[in-house]
């Protein structure tokens, strides 16, 4: 085909460019250096002497792994000696792209980091913006962020309660009911946002668009069939012998090693301690609700699974109260701008209680549309680090139940 | 109850109860069963972009290529070629807009940054194809779309929009019949700065 | 009327065989009840699958399979041609001859424990002096093929799966024969014919005899329905073949038709210990009252039958796996002290069946849940609260 003049010719293109390089000559690199720690056990190595170690490797396909990663197992019989996750699978880049593109670029691929909760995603990235800019959020847009952020949190905590049963195998039955509610809640999110999943819906200042009309009524609705939902789950769950001989006892986790580890979030609350950002930091308007946070005594895996379902009822009463409560007015900083977005030179930290734990953003701008630096902390890769101190000594299937109560999501830990 | 089993049978109640409500209560069977039957989608639903037209599609698309969604767009999906005159002056109009599906992730940052409300959110989603490369990529021509589907897919935004648009119409074309303020042509010779003159109307 | 309805399959074979000369009747007897049996319940395994995928969807909440034919019905047939088509490979390393015949070894017990049964009136295939003897006997080479499979896959890790399978089911078989051995005592026989006689009757005119409505039989048939479901592989007791396990067991090399046997032995397996359960337990082609007695037999054997699955159903679509250790706890620990106190209440039961004051069967029925309750919960207690599970109270902070 003809093309004019100043137009690049698009016709010796094809799916990838042709390139021809110029052979190059280097010396070969040096082989690259080990994993960094020993998984099988070497010849005069500290395991020397024990030949009956059962090196495995699980994943990266497999049904139970919550997404592609692989774990590296070492058993003595059926018993771990050592159990690393190996990850990276999933790996996007994100964190650079941030870098390349402006700040409100970045906000999709947010989404898709703890790809089921999107909007807290969201929240805690147009934290750090705000924080950065010094934006102010219109009262209506921080009662619209809430109600959303407890609604992923609701659906957020059933999906993985029916994970996690799915791993006992359950055959899939409270996962089926979890999804049912999820359904409804993803409902609600589509007639927001336009997306189920990928919502891309909080702006620097507020969020993007208001509410539909009828959306509070459809809202309330959903709420306030939820307890009914929760007794039936707890009917099917909570007293079930078997999933109480499963779990109870299970992949201990004490207080000070949790604290130490950096582990934030339900993990964190089971093993007894109160640190729930919501009340620590006091961000959005959470201070103007009544709500409690659940505490487990022991830090086995029915604690985090109890925590989680307490957590739930709690989030259906702070939804209740902020539907109750919304005041009218604009959900944008009308002062903000759109393109080229420029915050003044400096840092900021933001972060969220998000369902799995402590979701950071930090933010180093230089006072271009570009951020100078953009660094997720993530709740699921922090989490993941502790798994082994949980497992050591019990057998594989427990394992995988405690992989199953930490909650991790993929998207989040490569990024 | 410490009775060893309890728990158990309250189990087994709760999942005869979803059996047999799965005959009579449309709440306990929610599968819908597609493609026979669709779920209708809410207004706001979105899927893929798609270039708005009032009346013709190549005279009336709003679109000017001014490549405002071709710089904002974070994948960088969209592929934008302004249109030249025989003589190589631009052109407010796009000769070449592709967006490519494979790439494009639904943000919808393209229609926020659009001055011009010319590129808008389709709804449809049953794009699929069996080529991977080219038949992915939609050209202008598949993406203009009339004004009278966006009031159909989006009758909410799209009667503000078009609310907005006859509004600032209006306004523009009461400000053209208006008499303009006089601007006198700087006689040649007055040693007037040429600061003084007075600005002409601006559109 | 109700009796030729009853006896109609009885009468055709017997019509069958008239027309061969008489050297060979007993043999052709033998081949026409071994093809009935072989055709019903190859096709009650068809109906089976179908019914379990579709009630499991049902349960949570989507229909199931329902596009292959109208609700689903030709589903078996679309499994089987997929079964039939897949590849069916076997490992090189593997030893070829107990690879291939891992899975024959599981089908042809329980076709074989099929045979003495009885399915109706005068209907069962072979009625012996030791027929639950047989049973147990030829259930138990189970065990065995599943060991073969296990070790000719020449696979550490379906090797030790394999060893996991086989404790289970050894573990489980004490509690099966002994709660089976309650109705040997009571009923004085071993022969399943005169096992299914002797729930003959009914009390006070209307209810059965079934052994079911004595508080021995009660407790034995639920230990007995326990100890089955251990038995044929089946939740909560599915630990062998569990999906989300990383050691997917001694299955793990088996693809094809071959797994399609497997598969097939499991659920005949399921399908005769049932059989067995009900005839031990639930009067076998017994009516439940009396007005009820003009249905015929087979009907109720079947219907019985057809109840037992959709529990086992029920249960697999409800309860979570138990870990390797707690199963073999919970039959050593809870289920096989529960077996020995029930011979017991059964011998109580049976030598105060002389009473005869008024009241005497209220007594009698106190006595036996005494004699089971308490040690059950006792037991209860021991083994659960003992390893510190149970329920628990939640504090909150504000």
């Amino acid at each position: 085909m003809k093309h004019d003049p100043g137009e690049p010719d698009l016709s010796a293109l094809s799916t990838g460019d042709l390139v021809v390089e110029p052979p190059v000559t280097v010396p070969a690199p040096p082989p690259p250096p080990g994993p960094g720690y020993e998984v099988t056990p070497r010849p005069g190595g500290a395991d020397a002497g024990d030949d009956s170690l059962l090196e495995v490797a699980i994943g990266p396909h497999h049904p139970s792994t919550h997404g592609v990663f692989r774990l590296n197992a070492v058993l003595d019989g059926e018993r771990i000696v050592r159990f690393k996750p190996v990850f990276g699978y999933l790996h996007r880049n994100h964190e650079k792209l941030g870098e390349g593109g402006s700040y409100l670029g970045a906000m999709p691929y947010t989404d898709r980091l703890d790809y089921f909760c999107s909007l807290t995603n969201n929240w805690a990235y147009a934290l750090a913006v705000e924080r950065l800019a010094g934006l102010q959020v219109p009262d209506r847009a921080e009662y619209i962020r809430i109600i959303t952020a407890e609604l992923t949190r609701i659906q957020n905590h059933a999906s993985l309660i029916g994970f996690l049963l799915q791993e006992l195998g359950a055959m899939g039955t409270p996962l089926m009911y979890a999804f049912r509610e999820r359904e409804k809640i993803l409902d609600l999110f589509e007639s927001l946002t336009g997306a189920r999943m990928m919502c891309n819906y909080m702006r620097f200042g507020g969020c993007r668009c208001d509410l539909p009309a009828g959306w509070l009524e459809q809202c309330r609705r959903v709420v306030d069939d939820l307890p009914g939902f929760y007794d039936e789950f707890e009917n099917l769950l909570t007293t079930n012998e078997i999933l109480m001989a499963r779990t109870q006892g299970i992949g201990l986790l004490a207080k000070e090693l949790a604290i130490n580890a950096g582990i934030t979030g339900p993990l964190l609350r089971a093993s007894g301690v109160n640190y729930d950002l919501r009340k620590v930091d006091h961000y959005g308007l959470y201070d103007r609700l009544d709500f409690r946070v659940p505490l487990g005594a022991h830090g086995d895996v029915y604690d985090r699974y109890m925590v989680r379902i307490l957590e739930m009822r709690e989030s259906t009463k702070i939804l209740q109260q902020a539907l109750r409560d919304i005041p009218g007015g604009p959900v944008l900083d009308p002062k903000v701008k759109l393109r080229n977005f420029r915050p003044k030179a400096g840092e900021a930290y933001g972060r969220i209680e998000s369902p799995k734990g402590e979701l950071g953003f930090y933010l180093i701008s230089d006072g271009s549309t570009n951020p100078y630096r953009y660094r997720i902390r993530p709740p699921s890769f922090i989490n993941l680090t502790i798994l082994e101190d949980m497992c050591r000594g019990l057998t594989l299937q427990d394992a995988l139940v405690i992989l199953g109560a930490v909650d991790i999501v993929m998207g989040e830990v490569d990024r | 109850m410490s009775l060893l089993g309890a728990g158990i049978i309250k189990g087994l109640v709760e999942t005869a109860r979803n059996f047999v409500g799965s005959y009579h209560d449309p709440e306990r069977l929610t599968t819908v069963e597609y493609p026979e039957e669709r779920l209708a989608l809410p207004e706001n639903a979105r899927s893929f972009p798609m270039l708005i037209f009032d009346n013709d599609p190549v005279k009336g698309l709003r679109c000017v290529a001014c490549k405002i969604c071709e710089k904002e767009c974070p994948p960088q999906c969209i592929y934008i070629v302004q249109d030249r005159d025989p003589r190589g002056k631009p052109l407010k109009f796009p000769r070449i807009f592709d967006i490519d599906l494979s790439v494009c992730m639904s943000c919808q940052i393209c229609v926020e940054v659009c001055p011009f409300d010319a590129i808008k959110m389709n709804t449809e989603f049953e794009l699929s194809t069996e080529d991977r490369f080219g038949g992915l990529i939609l050209r202008r021509e598949d993406l203009a779309k009339s004004n009278e589907y966006y009031l159909e897919i989006h009758p909410t935004e799209a009667a503000e929009t078009d609310a907005r648009l006859a509004a600032e119409n209006a306004k523009a074309e009461a400000k053209s019949r208006a008499p303009a303020p006089a601007t006198p042509a700087p006689p040649a010779a007055l040693p007037k700065p040429p600061a003084a003159a007075s600005p002409a109307p601006t559109t | 009327m109700a009796n030729a309805l009853d006896q109609i399959f009885v009468n055709l074979k017997h019509w069958l065989l008239a027309w061969f000369p008489s050297a060979w009747q007993p043999l052709i007897s033998m081949v026409i009840s071994a093809a009935a049996i072989i055709a019903v319940f190859g096709s009650l395994f068809a109906v089976t699958t179908l019914a379990e995928r579709k009630g499991l969807g049902r349960i949570q909440n989507r229909p199931g399979p329902n596009r292959v034919g109208p609700f689903g019905i030709l589903q078996p047939l679309a499994d089987a041609v997929k079964m039939l088509t897949k590849e069916s490979i076997m490992p090189q390393v593997a030893d070829r001859f107990i690879f291939f015949l891992a899975p024959t070894m599981m089908l042809i017990p329980t076709l074989l424990s099929f045979a003495v049964l009885p399915y109706g009136r005068n209907m069962a295939a072979v009625d012996f002096d030791a027929g639950l003897l047989f049973f147990f006997a030829v259930g138990a080479s189970i065990e065995m093929s599943v060991f073969m499979a296990g070790w000719s896959s020449r696979n550490k890790l379906a090797l030790l799966g394999a060893m996991r399978a086989i404790a289970q089911m050894i573990c489980y078989e004490l509690p099966l024969i002994l709660s089976s051995v309650t109705v040997v005592m009571v009923t004085g026989s071993l022969s399943l014919g005169q096992i299914v006689d002797s729930q003959a009757g009914f009390h006070g005119g209307w209810l059965a005899r079934w052994h079911v409505f004595t508080p021995w039989g009660l407790a034995g048939f639920l230990l007995f329905m326990t100890a089955a479901t251990a038995e044929s592989n089946r939740a909560p007791f599915d630990l062998p073949e569990g999906e989300s396990e990383l050691v997917a067991g001694h299955l793990i090399e088996y693809s094809g038709f071959k797994y399609a046997l497997f598969f097939m032995g499991e659920y005949f397996g399921m399908m005769a210990v049932s059989g067995l359960g009900i005839t031990l337990f639930l009067g076998g082609w017994r009516a439940p009252v009396a007005g009820l007695d003009w249905v015929p037999s087979y009907l109720w054997f079947f219907g019985k039958l057809g109840v037992c699955i959709a529990v086992f159903i029920w249960v697999r679509g409800t309860l979570p796996r138990l870990r390797a250790d707690q199963l073999m706890n919970f039959a050593w620990k809870f289920m096989l002290p529960l077996t020995l106190i029930n011979l017991v209440a059964a011998a109580v039961w049976h030598y105060t069946g002389v009473w005869s004051f008024g009241g005497a069967a209220a007594v009698r029925w106190l006595l036996g849940a005494a004699l089971i309750g308490v040690p059950y919960v006792v037991l209860g207690r021991a083994l659960y609260t003992g390893h510190g599970h149970g329920p628990r109270t939640y504090r909150y902070a504000t």
